[in-house]
């Protein structure tokens, strides 16, 4: 048992919390959520340079090693700016998709250009009756000797809009809810048949909703065994559920933070937020929330790598009770700071924002302490 | 950082386990198993057979009896205790008063008082709390005056848990100026209960057992070489010892042992209805305040274990301890209403000799469905004793987000 981080991962943690704290203020960060595209290529590009977008992945796959601790370890301080970048959507959720998925030829041909930098992915699964249930898969795929025809609507696919190749997850036999029976397949962004609605969401970045329709693609573009791929759905959902989970507790650190630091300034009845019991008490109880969302993360992350990234209970813990937290967190944030927190300018809404986007991604807090009393 | 266990550790668990198997006597595990109040008899014995093991003073540092366990080391040893239902180490001695004695005291009061300690021949009691002096503790009365080598006390300290049973008390007492606010005028003394001038009288709680008292001092003279440390540091001490009390009072492995029995109760407890998913641990209310409780049980075993990796680096506990005290205590709490819903009607019955040695009666309701209620009542005191959940709160303002 040991809760330090190795010197490698305190380089890590360094690195990347010096990027935000020196490139990412609030000011550009905002500028770059507005711009065309909702993240930077300048920015994705030293993230490929300094060897950020290996991180997710194993040594054999040319990644930095893949453990759950150097995930929580980035994105805690990615969640402290807020990055928009799609860190999540292409290089975790793809990324992993294909990682454990996907052939050699596949791997060189698409994770090899994503860790470089020069390729985005979205992962599209959930779809608009499926809420957080990866098996409930109506979108489908017949397979006829060398040919794949895809049918179908995918919803919220994170990165959907700037993804060049879309990986999607197929009923290619079984009924609706069976876990056997779902394929994965990826697809060009461009290929006939293929559309898509692209959109902002709430907390800055950018999805879309896309409708396959009589998309044909070469038998060459299944990854992994047909009807066998929930295991990897499941798994990469898992981890990117860690990842937000972390993502949220650095949210969560600057929500408190900025709220602890305004109270010490704004006056009203001529003294400080600050002196008022009944505010401390609930800037308390946010510290406390953070600190076992904290413990919690650990835990969770801990487990996945004992258990090889397949933790789904204690996962479930964690992304339950740091929902509870960023529920309480985000909301106590903006009835301390008042008025002006409700207003788009200042960050402190925003964070609000990311964080209760965090709450309904990768299973709500609900749907979590369920599969934790399940399993 | 890791989770895993180490061979050593593993193998630590192992011998932890089959020493609990072999030497917990079976009528206090019977006892523990059955919720029948333990006596001091009790509590000595099982002391005294850790003490011979070298395990009783997990705390201390090693130079003076102490087992010097790593974090790990003392999270097997406290699940394992709690696993067999092993009864837990009475705090005021060796959890308490001990480390104000290593860490302040002088070497003959070292030599003086820990070998007892260490031993469980000395039984201790607190006496910080008196009648007017609560969560505002810096108000107290109690006042030692000076008198050659003596001090002369007189006062009331209250809440002065299982005092029945003590030899010595720990007390802060006033030994300067009678402003009341003034925390500089507080000092740290230890005082012998069979001194001329003390009496003790017992409160009776909700759930009708005489487990606090009053003590009074009436002109009680205790020699001057009892005070521990500089006359007026009393304050400085106790905050330390405050530290260490809310780190011990988290309660986790004990919690986890209950929440665990409450489960497997739950499961073969009718829901009142017929058929399949007929059991309490079928209904799906019941199973989330479950989850809900596992999860925030779990969260604070990994605050605590952070908490213990600090401590062990050689820091007091700092004030994120409040998060224990506070944290662990709702959980207590949570608990313990569950087992009252658990209960249900037979939550009603108050049979206080069910659950005391030698009842030889007819107990009524399922198991310890009768204590649920009392057990519930008598524990609302978690949440208050130690510095109340608002007090912990308020250290968290100050310390930690600098309100």
């Amino acid at each position: 048992m040991d809760f330090s981080y190795s010197e490698e991962q305190q380089m890590l943690q360094q690195s990347v919390s010096k990027f935000i704290s020196q490139d990412y203020d609030w000011d550009s960060r905002q500028a770059i959520s507005k711009s065309a595209t909702g993240f930077s290529a300048e920015h994705w590009q030293l993230f490929a340079e300094l060897g950020w977008l290996t991180i997710p992945f194993k040594e054999d796959d040319g990644g930095f090693g893949g453990s759950a601790v150097d995930l929580i370890v980035t994105m805690q301080e990615f969640g402290k700016g807020l990055l928009v970048e799609p860190f999540l959507a292409n290089t975790i959720l793809a990324g992993t998709i294909i990682s454990e998925a996907g052939s050699s030829e596949q791997k060189a041909a698409l994770l090899a250009p994503l860790m470089e930098g020069s390729l985005q992915l979205a992962f599209a699964y959930a779809e608009p009756q499926s809420r957080y249930h990866l098996a409930n898969v109506q979108c489908t795929a017949v397979i006829n000797g060398d040919e794949i025809v895809l049918n179908g609507h995918k919803s919220v696919v994170l990165n959907g809009a700037a993804a060049e190749k879309i990986l999607v997850s197929v009923r290619t036999s079984g009924e609706s809810c069976d876990r056997e029976g779902i394929s994965l397949i990826w697809v060009d962004a461009s290929a006939p048949g293929v559309r898509r609605e692209c959109y902002a969401s709430v907390d800055g970045q950018r999805a879309a909703d896309i409708w396959f329709d009589n998309v044909a693609l070469p038998a060459s573009n299944l990854l992994g065994n047909a009807g066998e791929a929930i295991d990897v759905i499941e798994m990469t959902i898992d981890k990117a559920a860690l990842a937000v989970c972390a993502e949220a507790v650095g949210a969560m650190e600057m929500s408190l933070m900025k709220t602890v630091e305004y109270s010490k300034i704004r006056k009203q009845f001529k003294v400080t937020l600050s002196t008022f019991q009944a505010l401390q008490h609930r800037m308390a109880n946010m510290f406390i929330e953070l600190a076992q969302a904290k413990s919690i993360l650990l835990m969770a992350a801990m487990e996945m790598d004992r258990l090889k990234g397949r933790a789904p209970k204690a996962l479930s813990a964690a992304k339950s009770r740091i929902g509870k937290a960023a529920r309480l967190v985000g909301e106590e944030s903006i009835q301390i700071h008042g008025g002006i927190a409700v207003t788009d300018e200042l960050d402190v809404g925003h964070y609000f924002k990311r964080l209760t986007a965090i709450q309904f991604s990768f299973g709500s807090t609900d749907h979590h302490t369920a599969r934790f009393a399940a399993s | 950082m890791n989770i895993d266990f180490s061979t050593e550790e593993l193998a630590f668990q192992q011998e932890v386990s089959a020493f609990l198997a072999a030497e917990l006597p079976g009528d206090i595990r019977d006892k523990a198993a059955n919720g029948i109040e333990l006596t001091k008899d009790d509590f000595v014995t099982w002391q005294k057979i850790l003490a011979k093991k070298g395990w009783v003073a997990t705390n201390w540092p090693v130079e003076f009896g102490g087992t010097g366990w790593t974090p790990a080391q003392k999270y097997i040893f406290d699940n394992e205790c709690a696993k067999f239902g092993a009864p837990e180490v009475m705090a005021f001695g060796l959890k308490m008063v001990a480390p104000i004695i290593y860490t302040y005291g002088n070497e003959e009061q070292k030599q003086r008082f820990l070998p007892d300690i260490l031993a469980s021949n000395v039984w201790w009691c607190q006496g910080y709390s008196e009648p007017n002096a609560g969560s505002d503790l810096a108000s107290l009365k109690t006042t030692a005056v000076r008198e050659g080598d003596e001090y002369v006390v007189n006062g009331t300290k209250t809440w002065t848990t299982l005092g029945q049973h003590a030899d010595w008390i720990f007390c802060l007492v006033r030994t300067g100026a009678a402003d009341v606010k003034n925390q500089n005028a507080i000092s740290f003394l230890l005082i012998n209960m069979k001194t001329p001038g003390i009496n003790i009288s017992p409160i009776y709680l909700l759930d009708g057992s005489p487990e606090v008292n009053e003590v009074h001092f009436d002109n009680v003279r205790v020699p001057a070489e009892n005070l521990i440390g500089e006359e007026g540091k009393g304050w400085t001490y106790a905050k330390v010892l405050l530290t260490h009390e809310r780190t011990n009072i988290a309660g986790v492995a004990k919690s986890k042992k209950r929440l665990q029995d409450l489960k497997e109760k739950a499961a073969q407890t009718s829901d009142g209805l017929s058929g399949a998913n007929s059991m309490l641990s079928d209904n799906a209310a019941w199973q989330q305040k479950i989850a809900e409780l596992e999860i925030e049980l779990l969260a604070l075993e990994y605050t605590e274990l952070k908490t213990l990796a600090e401590v062990s680096t050689g820091q007091a506990p700092g004030p994120e301890s409040s998060i224990l005290k506070i944290k662990g205590t709702e959980i207590q709490q949570a608990i313990d209403v569950l087992n009252v819903e658990l209960a249900g009607y037979y939550s009603l019955p108050f049979v206080r000799d069910q659950f005391l040695e030698g009842f030889d009666g007819v107990a009524i309701g399922p198991d310890q469905a009768a204590g649920s209620a009392p057990t519930y009542f008598n524990n609302r005191k978690a949440t208050i004793y130690g510095g109340s959940n608002e007090i912990q709160t308020n250290i968290i303002c100050k310390a930690v987000l600098g309100l």
